[in-house]
């Protein structure tokens, strides 16, 4: 029997009524008295040394309150990178500085030049165009292989190269994974590009900054994922506020895909700008901004060898990478090919041997940093395609392969660095074998093949290290930040509960599972609990959302929090109740004397803890609120198997998906209907990048995919209805609510199963076609038939 | 966007009097001019509006001809040229989204002539006749590559005249992040002969693809032009697909336009 509340219910996303029926609030909703807007002159240039700026003509436009330079900036911190990588031979990676704003040198099309503050948007716009900036255009450093060229331009002149680091992984085994790929029975390469993607939420990124000048007090409204870590990050490290004095407040936030964790130059400057001219300062991205100024994904050039023993098991791996961090370093882009990337490259199997080598890249574009999955989407794809090139070279089922060499006994300690606490990955596959029919699937070609359409069939595992993570592991690896979550719950007099957290919610539904999870622990209605969150003025210091990590860090700190709640009542209950600690049960909101009919309900405990008139005041303090903040002892390791069916149009080379089918494991499940709508989401993702997006840059450094006239986003009728199961269960071992998380499994699952599914296709007529590089658009699948 | 002023004439002859100001513009449904003039790509003076213009809106037929009026959107000729031109229709009916067919005008799309758009392989296919305020332009002569048409400055489209073929049928293969044409072909039989215009694929804008409309003038079946393709040069290659890619898709559409014809 399904359940209608508490864990395992299917509750309606409550937020989805304000959601639904446009009375969300936005950043962008949020207006402040006398405010000013900002425009960003951005440069339409690759790289260029900036001569000179000239603003005094704009200065004198209607409107404009003050112009802002590079120069404004001096002496002011530049954007902080969060993550530090050490390279193969110990040295720090090559970290360079990222001021607000242009300072000498532009380095991506995008890069903000100068900034216009005017009473309206289109003042400020206008003004801006009358600024004169002579830019010497230099070399446009574009390509990764030849950024690393000796000789080649440098995006940054006091760097000695475009290598920002040459990470190796796990170093010592570099000389055994090489040795033992030399001496296998058979070895199977695959070259690989994991194409460059732009987020797009739906929402583009806003910042307002607010200055109160009688108390010095800083506002700063933003589109961001994790309000905490921006207030430290830009708070510490930019423009010197203290905390105290900074509050930075995330309002609904409209997607964020990891885009939005990031500490982005226009949030300083909204802030510092709202002080130096007295008003408040508003920025609102447009779309074609949006392009050019928020961090992308991916941008991955892979090699990978796979090595195998004569009876198909795997003994060693290698995967060559170079990774591109753009321009600058964003705030966590040198930990996604590293840390989240690499770790990963066990996938579900027992390969005794691994060599990961990734060079990280600096170019003259856009930024790149954590995407949906981030680096885990990366891994995944290369082993997971490679596994499928050596099954068709050996000529053996890709399944049973991937069978053979599955990790079956945990915790497994991975020889990269990571130990999985459980998992059952043949359960996964037995229930995508289920669902997928594997043996209808001749039939389904045949039916296929009437219609002149070839008809493939993909699969793919996947493992993803999701509830990032464990502080003292990460600060290790080289992260900046710890990464555990806090919740303070709020118990008010008549017993209805407040739970402020420091994760974030931009989509996820927090406000609607957080709840159940309550409601299921004290026995109450989950309409009596509100989750408060993305303002540091409520919630305590918190690291936010990503890497799936709210409902099992964030939930995890929210359940110690409402443990010490319920041990405090289960006193005032004793007390109440003239009865010994030990023998008081709560059960469906209720205090009870066991063995006895005397009980208590939920909230008269509550009032009594604050209107203490008979409450046990030497032992215990009124009131009834508690704050808990959990650090994991291990990540937790979502796992699943998907599968893919496409028709591919031999004519055209245009791929139809017509099912993608994902089977995973999430240990247990607050909402079933929210995990399976992440799962949904993540797959559009997947899809999006398996068959249509890619950002394009030409040689020249000029975004080509600048807007969705040729940034192909997918849309409904661009995917299949899909079917997902997440029955499969081996709850996570070391958080109290055995949860794993759910949020980037889709994107991470679906492309290899796609692109598997696709060369089956291919093959199946007879084409002699191993690979294509995703998007697997009708062009490129045309010209792969073509030979 | 630019400021600038706006009118709302109410009939042709106002209309081409209020575009005599200097950089003046006339506003269709605005779905190609108005995120121009959100990007600041265009900044007239005055837009003229057109939709207000009783005369150039809805959809006629007589004696083997369909008018369109200039101000018609996509969406009344999907609905009202549907038993007449169902092929016409068909085409205007898998225009954009429905805020685009509902916004979008026929005049509009054929004085815009963007490469990549659908009207103008119907108007060319077709041989139709567009009609201005001050004359009659054969489509044979009106397209003149790409966002170039024999209009003249401050010239409207008052209407567009279909001469309606025996069979006829349009196949847009569509570009997968605009869903314009990456290539469409608009095949039209008439007693008299085969004509086969081709969007989205030339550098040149919409073209006549005369040695398959002389084969299928012969055969009116598929594999009339089996034999037949066409060269990647001087064809639109870019991140969507190469002028080879067009030339082959070309030749599939027009396949497939012919089988569906029937
Ligand atoms: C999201 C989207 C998707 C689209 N998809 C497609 C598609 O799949 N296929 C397709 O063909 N098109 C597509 N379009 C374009 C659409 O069909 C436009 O409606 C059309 O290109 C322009 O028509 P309009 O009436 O909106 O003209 P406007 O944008 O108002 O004007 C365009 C130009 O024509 C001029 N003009 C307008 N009316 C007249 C007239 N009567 N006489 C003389 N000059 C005139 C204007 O001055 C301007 O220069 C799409 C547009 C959008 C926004």
């Amino acid at each position: 029997m399904p359940k209608d509340s508490g864990i395992g219910a299917s509750t309606k996303r409550r937020e989805d009524v304000r959601f639904l029926s446009g009375t969300g609030n936005y950043t962008d909703d949020i207006n402040v008295h006398g405010q000013a807007y900002v425009h960003f002159l951005r440069s339409d240039v690759a790289h260029g040394r900036i001569n000179g700026i000239d603003t005094t003509a704009a200065a004198a436009m209607p409107g404009v309150v003050r112009i802002f330079t590079g120069a404004d900036f001096e002496g002011i911190g530049g954007l902080p990178c969060g993550w530090q990588v050490t390279d193969r031979h110990g040295e720090p990676m090559q970290e360079p500085g990222h001021p607000v704003l242009a300072q000498g040198k532009v380095r991506h099309v995008g890069d903000p030049i100068a900034a216009v503050v005017a009473d309206t948007y289109a003042q400020a716009r206008d003004a801006a165009e009358a600024i004169e900036v002579d830019i010497e255009e230099l070399p446009a450093v574009v390509d990764m292989k030849a950024a690393l060229d000796e000789g080649a331009a440098k995006v940054h002149d006091d760097l000695k190269n475009n290598l920002c680091y040459d990470w190796g992984f796990v170093e010592e085994n570099r000389d055994a994974v090489d040795a033992a790929i030399k001496g296998a029975a058979h070895v199977t390469t695959l070259e690989l590009v994991n194409q460059r993607m732009v987020a797009n939420p739906m929402e583009p990124r806003v910042a307002v900054g607010d200055f109160n000048r009688a108390t010095g007090d800083h506002t700063l409204y933003t589109t961001s994922q994790n309000p905490h870590v921006i207030r430290l990050l830009m708070g510490a490290f930019v423009l010197g506020i203290p905390e105290h004095k900074l509050r930075v407040v995330a309002p609904d936030v409209g997607g964020g895909f990891g885009t939005k964790i990031f500490h982005y130059a226009e949030e300083a400057f909204c802030t510092f700008a709202a002080k130096a001219v007295n008003r408040p300062v508003k920025w609102t991205s447009s779309r074609s901004e949006a392009f050019m100024s928020d961090a992308h994904g991916r941008d991955h050039v892979t090699k990978i060898e796979l090595a195998l023993d004569a009876d198909n098991n795997f003994v060693a791996l290698r995967t060559d990478t170079l990774a591109n961090m753009g321009a600058y370093l964003s705030t966590f882009a040198p930990s996604v090919p590293t840390w989240l990337h690499g770790t990963l490259m066990a996938g579900n199997y027992k390969t005794p041997l691994i060599y990961v080598n990734v060079k990280a890249v600096f170019t003259n574009t856009v930024p790149v940093d954590a995407y949906r999955g981030a680096g885990r989407p990366e891994a995944t794809y290369q082993l997971e395609r490679v596994i499928d090139k050596a099954a068709r070279e050996l000529g053996v089922d890709p399944i049973a392969l991937r069978r053979q060499n599955f990790i079956t006994e945990f915790p497994y300690a991975t020889p990269v660095a990571v130990e999985y606490d459980t998992g059952d990955y043949n359960a996964t596959m037995d229930k995508l074998e289920e669902i997928a029919d594997i043996a209808g699937f001749a039939a389904r070609r045949a039916e296929s093949e009437k219609k002149g359409k070839l008809r493939g069939l993909g699969v793919n595992c996947y493992i993803e290290a999701c509830g990032i993570a464990p502080s003292n592991l990460v600060g290790q690896l080289g992260a900046r930040a710890g990464l555990y979550e806090s919740a303070t719950v709020r118990v008010n007099a008549t017993g209805g509960l407040v739970v402020m957290t420091g994760s974030h919610s931009h989509g996820q539904g927090h406000e609607t599972a957080f709840p159940q999870v309550i409601a299921e622990m004290i026995g109450i209605d989950e309409s009596m609990v509100e989750i408060v969150h993305g303002d540091t003025a409520n919630a305590p210091m918190g690291m936010g959302t990503y890497g799936s990590r709210s409902l099992a860090v964030g939930g995890s700190a929210m359940v110690r929090a409402t443990e010490k709640i319920i041990n405090k009542a289960r006193k005032i209950a004793a007390h109440l109740m003239e009865a010994a600690e030990a023998d008081i049960e709560l059960k469906d909101g209720a205090f009870s004397v066991a063995g006895t009919d005397k009980s208590v309900a939920w909230g008269d405990v509550c009032l009594a803890a604050y209107v203490p008139h008979n409450y046990p005041l030497e032992d215990i303090e009124p009131g009834l609120e508690e704050t808990a903040f959990y650090d994991p002892s291990n990540f937790t390791y979502p796992s699943g198997a998907y599968a893919c069916e496409v028709e591919v149009d031999p004519e055209t080379g245009k791929v139809s998906i017509e099912r993608m089918i994902a089977a995973d494991d999430f240990g247990n499940i607050v909402n079933p209907m929210i995990v399976s709508g992440q799962v949904h989401g993540g797959l559009a993702q997947g899809i999006g990048q398996a068959l249509m997006e890619h950002c394009i840059y030409d040689d020249e450094g000029q975004l080509l995919s600048a807007s969705y006239m040729d940034y192909a986003m997918p849309r409904a009728d661009d995917v299949p209805f899909y079917e997902v199961d997440h029955s499969s269960c081996t709850p996570c071992t070391h958080n109290p609510l055995g949860v794993k998380g759910c949020g980037e499994a889709g994107a991470i699952g679906s492309p290899p199963s796609v692109v598997n599914a696709v060369v089956d296709a291919l093959q199946s007529a007879g084409k002699n076609v191993t690979h294509i590089d995703m998007p697997l658009s009708p062009s490129r699948v045309w010209a792969a038939m073509q030979g | 966007m630019y400021s600038f002023e706006v009118d709302k004439p109410d009939s042709v002859d106002a209309a081409v009097s209020a575009l005599q100001v200097e950089d003046a513009q006339a506003l269709g449904g605005g779905q190609t001019l108005i995120p121009t003039l959100k990007q600041r790509l265009a900044s007239p003076s005055r837009l003229v509006s057109l939709t207000g213009i009783a005369e150039m809106k809805g959809v006629s037929s007589a004696d083997g001809v369909v008018t369109i009026g200039g101000g018609t959107p996509h969406a009344t000729v999907a609905a009202e040229a549907a038993s007449a031109y169902p092929a016409l229709a068909a085409l205007a009916g898998n225009i954009g989204d429905p805020a685009v067919r509902n916004r979008g005008t026929i005049g509009g799309s054929l004085a815009n002539n963007d490469p990549a758009a659908c009207y103008p392989s119907a108007a060319l296919a077709s041989g139709a006749t567009i009609v201005t305020n001050a004359r009659e332009i054969a489509a044979d002569d009106y397209f003149q590559g790409m966002f170039t048409t024999a209009l003249d400055e401050g010239e409207v489209i008052t209407s567009v005249r279909f001469p309606v073929p025996d069979a006829a049928n349009y196949q847009k293969f569509e570009q997968p992040a605009s869903r314009f044409a990456l290539v469409g072909v608009f095949v039209a039989r008439f007693a008299d002969g085969v004509r086969v215009a081709v969007t989205g694929a030339s550098e040149d804008g919409v073209f006549r693809w005369s040695e398959a409309e002389a084969a299928l003038s012969d055969n009116f079946a598929p594999e009339a032009i089996d034999g037949l393709s066409l060269s990647g040069d001087g064809m639109i290659s870019d991140l969507h697909g190469s002028g080879d890619y067009r030339a082959h898709i070309t030749k599939v559409m027009t396949q497939r336009a012919v089988r569906a014809a029937g």
